[in-house]
């Protein structure tokens, strides 16, 4: 175990906690709905993981910043950047899924196996 | 646009006098318990990986993100996922949970029109506005960071 681990943990804590309260705020003081607030929060990932800005939160807040779906604009923006270092342009297209595939991957093949294994309730 | 559509005037003013007010003080300190928890467990679960097995890095990170879509998809088709979420807000929706519940929850809902019409063709209900704003977004900002020779 890590000496700082109380530390590491309450920086997760209050950066998750904090995106948490602005995706709250979106829902209730600016009225947006669920699909609203999430699209918001991933190009505002996608925006600061360009500036390089996310990265230094997440290294910094660990998951309080990588779990909240705005880690997933910055995720792919890194890809992409990645991608466009090694192969210019089209390295851009190819770069861009590389490291979201993890996320995208088990949200749809286990969401798959629920639908097959349960049913909906009526 | 971007708002819910709104209804008329004096409808609303039925609404505001029958429908309790929004909490949004307490929406919000609910969402930033619950979301500071959640993050904090999954920090704390990297921490275990991280001491006890050889992963690297970023498997690592990819197997506490995998691991928490795997236990939401679970608890969504045991049906306690709805609940928890009507409680906690934006505490559970915000983090990755609430896409995975949002997968996994619109392929069941379809399932009785079949799997490939039903599950397959309304998977992406709503995750899809993510993935969608998403990808544009990292599309563009790579762009101009190419342009602009930071990459």
């Amino acid at each position: 175990m890590p000496d700082d681990l109380w530390m590491q943990l309450l920086k997760a804590a209050v950066v998750g906690g904090g995106i948490c309260l602005l995706g709250q705020l979106l829902f209730d003081a600016a009225n947006l709905t669920t699909a609203h607030t999430m699209s918001i929060l991933v190009s505002a990932g996608a925006i600061l993981g360009g500036l390089g800005w996310y990265d230094k939160l997440a290294d910094w807040a660990g998951f309080g910043a990588r779990l909240p779906i705005s880690s997933f604009g910055n995720t792919l923006v890194q890809g992409a950047m990645e991608g466009a270092g090694k192969n210019g342009f089209w390295g851009i297209l190819t770069g861009m899924l590389e490291p979201v595939s993890a996320g995208v991957a088990a949200a749809v093949a286990f969401g798959f196996i629920i639908a097959l294994v349960f049913r909906p309730k009526a | 646009m971007g708002k819910k559509p709104q209804p008329e005037p004096w409808f609303q003013q039925l609404m505001d006098q029958k429908v309790p007010s929004k909490k949004t003080g307490r929406n919000c300190l609910i969402a930033f318990v619950s979301g500071a928890l959640f993050c904090a467990a999954a920090q704390l679960f990297e921490i275990l990986l991280q001491t006890y097995t050889e992963l690297d890095t970023d498997t690592r990170r990819s197997v506490v993100l995998i691991c928490v879509i795997g236990l939401v998809a679970l608890l969504t088709g045991l049906g306690w996922y709805d609940k928890l979420g009507q409680k906690l807000g934006a505490g559970l929706a915000v983090p990755i949970s609430g896409f995975a519940n949002s997968v996994a929850a619109s392929m069941l809902e379809h399932k009785s029109e079949g799997m490939v019409l039903g599950s397959g063709c309304n998977s992406f209900k709503l995750a899809g506005a993510v993935v969608v704003f998403g990808i544009a977004a990292a599309f563009f900002v790579a762009l101009i960071a190419l342009l602009l020779g930071a990459v």
